[in-house]
């Protein structure tokens, strides 16, 4: 049976993300217990070559139709590899990457997919992934099956240090696999970095679905203007309109790490967390005592947010 | 210009969420389910490509509990007719089962762009949009946030991590999955919803295949230890008040 393990290496602004060495530290792990090799796949230009020491092996496609992102090239050109290299399992994030080529690749690979993945072990020579659904509600321990298989993970579930060790892996460069040519690339946006910044602030006040409406904004705001911090926002105040995009907190928003994080009607979901569950001291209030907002809180209430926010902000104004 | 939107039906996120007895799977029995949030999504932006340049769009989901209220809704909402998919078991069906029964219905349909939401809650063996569109051998692309049809392709702007946007044409047929729609989803007048219940008009038409096809075998279902868990303040709002105001007293972060 196969015994390597291929990682996705994932790049902006031609630096790795921490995400990419997360999933090295996995892939050592579980190909060392297999007798096989750590690999990493890079897509496009070389350059960063040299940060990926820890794998045994740097697979490179360097080629002008990875060179920006396109889901159909890329998944040709993986494909192709994979057909190539048959390892045991392939490792991606559970962000755009493995959320937009993780399905497509198991059907074309004939592999079965985990996502949403927090904890990967090895047992026997069965591979256990363990993913977080619902939101971050419940935990889905499963075995895939069969002999391959496709993994996305959660930023953050690995320890990033196991994938940044020194080495000289061995450079195999593999050529582009052409695709049918319907995705045409057009252009990139760098997000607007104008108005508030809520990274570098030391409180942030930050509030969620549960607020309900735009007016009631005001008063989460008032709170914010007490404590003299920033607003900050989960996904759906953002979308909505209600806030602008850079006061969004997590994956596909900011990261944020202040010194506390004052939470209000926020669930918690695993695209949230990932973008403020390393604040110094957080604090959250939700009507949901089981929200998974709680599991990372260092203090949690669940007083309605309608009561507690202007008795905060009365308090704070005298 | 034929719009299909998939949607389907998903255990409420704000209610408790119960094991079964058999430790692998939600107690569906009391759950109450609603729709998913990012199949919305996809609605709205049908309907916006739909104002703006014409198309036909069809609802289309397989028959959940109650799954009836979305339909309506979306016709409601201006889908031009909705259609469910009878005939798989009830329970936890697999994204790969999902597909392959929207995949097998398509086969008979004329249609052009395929949207749906960018991912669902219970999605273990990965999202809808990659899976139909490797089956179905055509282009896609997730985490869409913008999908404008332009003649036999559409114009679509893609989410990287942190906010950047990427932009890509596709021919058509595509499948879509959408992040956000260009606009929040609007509401449907209850009236309307009304309206659409009684004239019925829901089409039906019947699929095949297994729940669990595809996804790798689930052995235990389970709530996260409560391991990392914060403590609770307690008390009447103005006591909760004062504990936080304590706290952040106590980290330099408020005056006085
Ligand atoms: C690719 C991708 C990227 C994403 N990126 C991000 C991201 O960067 N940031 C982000 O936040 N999300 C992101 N999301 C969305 C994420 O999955 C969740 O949908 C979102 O975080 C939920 O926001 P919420 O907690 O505000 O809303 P909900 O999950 O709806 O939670 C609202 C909460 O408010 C509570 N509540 C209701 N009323 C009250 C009250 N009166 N008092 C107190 N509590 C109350 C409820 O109990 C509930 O827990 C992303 C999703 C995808 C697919
Ligand atoms: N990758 C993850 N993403 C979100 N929550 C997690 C993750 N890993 C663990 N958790 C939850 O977070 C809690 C605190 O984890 P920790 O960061 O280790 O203190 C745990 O009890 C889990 O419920």
């Amino acid at each position: 049976m196969a015994s390597d393990v291929l990682v996705v290496a994932e790049r902006s602004g031609g630096q790795f993300g921490d995400i990419t060495f997360e999933l090295l530290g996995k892939a050592k792990e579980i190909a060392s217990a297999l007798g096989g090799k750590a690999g990493v796949v890079l897509l496009g230009d070389t350059s960063g070559v040299d940060a990926l020491g820890a794998a045994d092996v740097v697979y490179t496609i360097d080629d002008p139709s990875l060179s920006n992102y396109n889901p159909e090239a890329t998944e040709a050109s993986l494909i192709g590899l994979l057909r190539q290299v048959e390892p045991r399992l392939l490792l991606m994030g559970t962000s755009t990457y493995g959320l937009d080529w993780g399905g497509a690749l198991s059907v074309a690979w004939d592999a079965q997919l985990a996502s949403y993945v927090v904890g990967l072990s090895l047992e026997g020579s069965d591979i256990i992934a363990t993913s977080q659904l619902y939101g971050g509600k419940l935990f889905a321990e499963a075995v895939l099956d069969g002999e391959r298989g496709i993994v996305t993970a959660i930023g953050g579930s690995f320890p990033a240090e196991a994938g940044r060790t020194g080495g000289s892996p061995e450079i195999v460069a593999t050529s582009a696999t052409a695709s049918a040519g319907k995705v045409t690339f057009g252009a990139i946006k760098e997000p607007d970095k104008s108005g508030v910044d809520i990274t570098s602030a030391d409180l942030l006040v930050s509030v969620g679905r549960g607020i309900g409406s735009q007016d009631n904004l005001e008063l989460v705001q008032e709170l914010a203007d007490a404590l003299g911090s920033p607003l900050s926002a989960s996904r759906p105040i953002i979308d909505q309109g209600w806030l602008p995009k850079p006061q969004q907190v997590g994956k596909s928003g900011q990261k944020v790490k202040p010194k506390a994080y004052l939470s209000f009607g926020i669930s918690g979901a695993p695209e949230h967390l990932e973008g403020m569950r390393n604040a110094d001291l957080i604090i959250s209030c939700n009507t949901d005592e089981n929200a998974p907002i709680f599991d990372v809180a260092h203090y949690g209430t669940t007083v309605d947010l309608f009561d507690l926010v202007p008795e905060l902000a009365e308090k704070l104004g005298q | 210009m034929r719009i299909v939107v998939a949607m389907r039906q998903l255990a409420d996120l704000v209610e408790e969420l119960e094991v079964d007895d058999s430790g692998t799977d939600i107690d569906r029995e009391f759950v109450k389910f609603v729709s998913n949030e990012w199949d919305e999504a996809a609605l709205e932006e049908a309907l916006l490509i739909k104002e703006q340049s014409g198309a036909e769009i069809v609802a289309v989901a397989l028959d959940e509990p109650d799954v009836d209220q979305t339909l309506y809704t979306a016709i409601a909402k201006g889908a031009d007719k909705a259609v469910k998919l009878t005939g798989l078991e009830e329970g936890w069906v697999s994204t790969h089962s999902r597909a392959k029964a929207i995949a097998s219905w398509l086969g008979d349909q004329q249609w052009d762009l395929l949207l749906t939401g960018v991912q669902a809650a219970d999605d273990l063996d990965g999202q809808l949009a990659g899976i139909l569109a490797a089956q179905l051998q055509v282009p896609h692309a997730a985490v869409v946030v913008s999908a404008q049809t332009e003649g036999s392709s559409v114009k679509v702007s893609q989410e990287l991590g942190g906010g950047t946007i990427v932009e890509e044409t596709i021919a058509l047929p595509a499948v879509l999955g959408i992040q956000t729609a260009r606009q929040a989803p609007r509401y449907a007048p209850i009236t309307r919803i009304r309206q659409a219940m009684q004239s019925g008009g829901l089409e039906e038409a019947s699929v095949a295949g297994d729940l669990a096809e595809g996804r790798p075998t689930v052995r235990r279902l389970y709530p996260p230890e409560k391991t990392g868990h914060a403590e609770m303040l307690t008390g009447s709002a103005s006591d909760v008040a004062d504990k936080i105001i304590e706290l952040l007293r106590a980290k330099g972060l408020v005056k006085s």
